[in-house]
């Protein structure tokens, strides 16, 4: 709790300071688009930080969002399939990638580094190969309900906000409430522990796996609809970044068995905070990664610098000397 | 008495006093080492040996008391002080760096340079150089082996080589046979030899009494932290060790209880664990009964106990719990079944440490508590707060977390993991290590009550006054097989260390 409210003030600070330089900040339009942005990147950023609970990590999400975006175009527009049955089949294929990886990881005890970095490689070639290297797109009309998904609004609030709020709260009853939230923070944490206490640890990190990119897929078909266009060689680029540094930015530690839901939308909304104010207060749009990479590497450094001055001021608990009167007594 | 008096004294340590907070280590203690002298340091676990020799190695730094070298009185403030002195180490656990080679190992941190501004490191010297030191002591592998080619004796020697590099007139050698092969123990003691002649000390730390017989100059025992006594060439004996070391009575510790009840409950047949395929162990244990397993460092018992447990599954072997024959292949059909273990590490494998004393209570029986696969946080305390005021965890909350613990209140957790299940099979390894006197006692006391419920108890423990005080029954394991059982009539020290060893029962 003490995390995210360390980065819920920072939020504010930023909102505050952006609003009092820029009122424009909270006009109506500016708050829809952020709100916009927010959802579509919180949704693959919770199942960025599920896996990073587990001690994983996941490199390959944007180049899934490309293969998953041009193998869309092809069964929307190519084969005419209704968008039911084609979004399924995206879901399913999507998570069938995270079933895979998570095998590698769990079973075969490869590192997740390695496993989606190849697969980061390997998709991006694969949608560049399918597409011919050519952008694709949905066009200008059809798939409503899909676009709806994407750009459309219910009252003032913007669908990809929605289902952020409802994947958040059914994420967050999995992550806090649940025995699987329970048992991801056990293996995450310390693996053996959680084997030598009967948890099947493999087959945790492998539906970990599973949901996360259950998550990515959804993302995926809002970034698609969102752009509305896939260029192969870029679509989805380094969102996968955005993505860690959200998880870590919100409390996720890369060492695993750390992290909460609400740490990591609140770290998806700074993010975006940040990328607005870049462009509300005029600060050249070059600079806006470097912006970017100093305020995640602020909050990183605070957090670390004030955990190690907590540690130091605590005292070791003393082993009780030697007796137990109570116990001895029996 | 020949003492150190008759030799000049190289190494003096005099009245060291070292606390830590809540437990004084070390009270008062001496050790003298003369020039050339092989001086044996034993007492049982907890007694001080390591925390003395850590202030030797400038590890520890002494709250009292004061060490001379050469006469000199001398600080050790770090680990380079020792080195700087020649005091060498060589550990219970190799500090070797497996990725080097042997002349990167015995020259590192201190590689001779060509020069110039690179710091290029010149290979070829420390070639020829530690080569010299490993045909010193009869080595004849090239200084180019990658270290992870070598065996643990060669690797020991390869620290011992680095010692010789450093100038050392000192070597302590820490439980330096715990993994050896007899072979390989005769080996080394021929090396200590070897170096006696060559004017180098050694200060040899071990379990294992006959080695100490063999080459030991002198022993000095530690008891409770504090000096227990020494004994000359000619009293180097084994009974004479045991007295000094054990000294006081533990019988109060350790209490009777009913007894076997039903023969037979648990029965192992021939189970095959994958570290040592090629062994097989049978066994049984009676309800209510507490077998000991005695044995050597690594003559198989935890691996045994990981087997039983599903957390490294047997290759082959028939487990049958009061009847049933029972198929293990992971830890979660051992603790359906009631099978459960307080592993050797508790806070690697015992407890995750970050998290609470609640949820690591509920860990795993987790799914008992969760309704529709959700948890009921009201259930979770209710069951952790009963088992942490059963076992007197003393702790100021159940939302504590385990790091937060001392030892014994870490232990009673992890065995409050347990009793909130319904236990048939209690394996405990080691379960008192590193945990003060009177945790020790309540755990002792609490496996007896369990025993008397019916519940069948493997104990393994490396302290023979506890395999002795605790156990029904003990079955010797030696590189791993079991080399027999004693029945609680035929309890000695020396029965064991002969069956733990490879020898008949004399």
């Amino acid at each position: 709790m003490k995390k995210e409210l360390g980065i819920t003030i920072l939020l504010v600070a930023l909102c505050a300071i952006t609003t009092a330089l820029n009122p424009r900040f909270l006009g109506q339009a500016n708050l829809e688009n952020m709100a916009r942005l927010i959802g579509m990147y919180g949704i693959f950023s919770i199942g960025m930080g599920l896996v990073i609970i587990t001690g994983g990590i996941d490199l390959s999400i944007g180049s899934i969002f490309a293969l998953q975006g041009v193998i869309l175009v092809i069964m929307l527009r190519g084969w005419n399939f209704p968008w039911p049955i084609a979004v399924l089949a995206s879901v399913i294929g999507v998570m069938l990638l995270g079933a895979m990886h998570g095998w590698f990881i769990s079973k075969i005890r490869m590192q997740p580094f390695i496993v989606t970095l190849c697969g980061l490689l390997f998709y991006r070639g694969m949608a560049r190969f399918i597409a011919n290297d050519e952008t694709k797109g949905f066009g200008s009309t059809g798939f409503d309900e899909l676009r709806q998904l994407a750009t459309g609004s219910i009252g003032p609030v913007p669908m990809p906000f929605v289902l952020l709020i409802l994947i958040g709260i059914i994420a967050y009853i999995l992550l806090h409430r649940s025995v699987f939230g329970r048992y991801l923070y056990a293996v995450g944490r310390n693996e053996d522990a959680a084997r030598y206490s009967g948890i099947n640890s493999q087959m945790i990190i492998l539906g970990t796996y599973v949901v996360e990119m259950l998550l990515v897929a959804i993302g995926g078909i809002l970034v698609a609809f969102y752009t509305n266009s896939i260029s192969p060689a870029n679509h989805g680029s380094s969102y996968e970044l955005y993505a860690i540094a959200a998880a870590v930015l919100g409390g996720c530690s890369l060492r695993g068995g750390e992290g909460s839901i609400l740490g990591i939308v609140i770290g998806t909304a700074l993010l975006q905070v940040l990328q607005n104010l870049v462009n509300l207060l005029g600060i050249p749009s070059s600079l806006n990664f470097a912006v970017m990479g100093a305020v995640i590497f602020l909050g990183v450094l605070v957090d670390q610098v004030s955990g190690q001055r907590k540690k130091k001021q605590q005292v070791p608990t003393p082993a009780p000397i030697a007796s137990t009167p109570t116990a001895m007594a029996n | 008495m020949e003492t150190s008096a008759s030799r000049a004294s190289l190494l003096e340590l005099k009245g060291i006093t070292k606390r830590f907070p809540g437990v004084l280590a070390l009270s008062n203690v001496s050790l003298s080492v003369g020039q050339a002298e092989v001086v044996a340091l034993i007492g049982e676990n907890g007694a001080g040996k390591s925390t003395l020799m850590k202030t030797l190695g400038g590890v520890h730094q002494p709250d009292e008391g004061e060490i001379f070298f050469d006469g000199k009185p001398v600080t050790i403030a770090k680990v380079a002080d020792a080195i700087g002195l020649g005091i060498g180490f060589v550990h219970q656990e190799l500090n070797v760096l497996d990725n080097l080679d042997v002349a990167s190992n015995v020259y590192l941190g201190r590689e001779p340079l060509v020069g110039g501004p690179m710091r290029l490191v010149n290979q070829r010297r420390m070639w020829t150089e530690s080569e010299t030191y490993l045909k010193r002591l009869g080595l004849t592998i090239s200084p180019k082996t990658p270290v992870r080619e070598l065996s643990i004796a060669q690797q020991q020697m390869v620290e011992i080589a680095k010692a010789l590099s450093q100038n050392a007139r000192v070597i302590i050698m820490d439980e330096p046979t715990s993994s050896l092969t007899l072979a390989e123990t005769d080996r080394l003691l021929a090396t200590i030899k070897d170096l006696r002649n060559s004017d180098v000390s050694v200060i040899y730390i071990s379990h294992r009494l006959g080695e100490i017989e063999q080459i030991a100059d002198r022993a000095v025992a530690l008891r409770d932290g504090q000096n227990a006594g020494e004994l000359a060439r000619a009293d180097v004996k084994h009974e004479k060790m045991v007295a000094l070391m054990v000294g006081r009575k533990l019988e109060d510790l350790f209490v009777q209880g009913k007894g076997p009840q039903e023969r037979g409950y648990f029965q192992v047949e021939g189970l095959r664990t994958p570290y040592r395929p090629h062994h097989r162990i049978s066994f049984d244990v009676a309800s209510g009964e507490i077998l000991g397993f005695a044995g050597l460092v690594g003559a198989g018992r935890s691996e045994m106990a990981q087997a039983i447990f599903g957390v490294e599954p047997p290759l082959e072997g028939t487990v049958r719990l009061g009847g049933q024959e029972l198929k293990i292949a992971s830890a979660r059909e051992a603790i359906d079944a009631g099978i459960y273990l307080v592993p050797e590490d508790r806070r690697q494998t015992g407890l995750i440490t970050s998290m609470t004393i609640r949820e690591n209570i509920t860990l795993p029986g987790l799914e008992r508590y969760s309704p529709g696969m959700m948890i009921s946080r009201a259930q979770e305390e209710e069951v952790s707060k009963r088992e942490v005021e059963a076992l007197r965890v003393k702790t100021p909350s159940i939302e504590t977390r385990a790091m937060n613990l001392s030892g014994g209140n870490q232990q009673k957790v992890v065995l409050g993991k347990w009793l909130s299940l319904q236990p048939k099979l209690m394996i405990f390894d080691e379960p008192t290590r590193g945990i003060d006197v009177g945790a020790k006692a309540e755990i002792y006391r609490l496996m007896r009550e369990l025993a008397d419920r019916g519940v069948a108890i493997i104990m393994i423990s490396s302290d023979m006054e506890e395999v002795l005080g605790v156990s029904d029954r003990i079955a010797v394991m030696h590189e791993g097989d079991i080399t027999g059982f004693l029945p609680r009539a035929q309890f000695s020290e020396k029965a064991i260390m002969s069956l733990a060893t490879g020898r008949k029962v004399p």
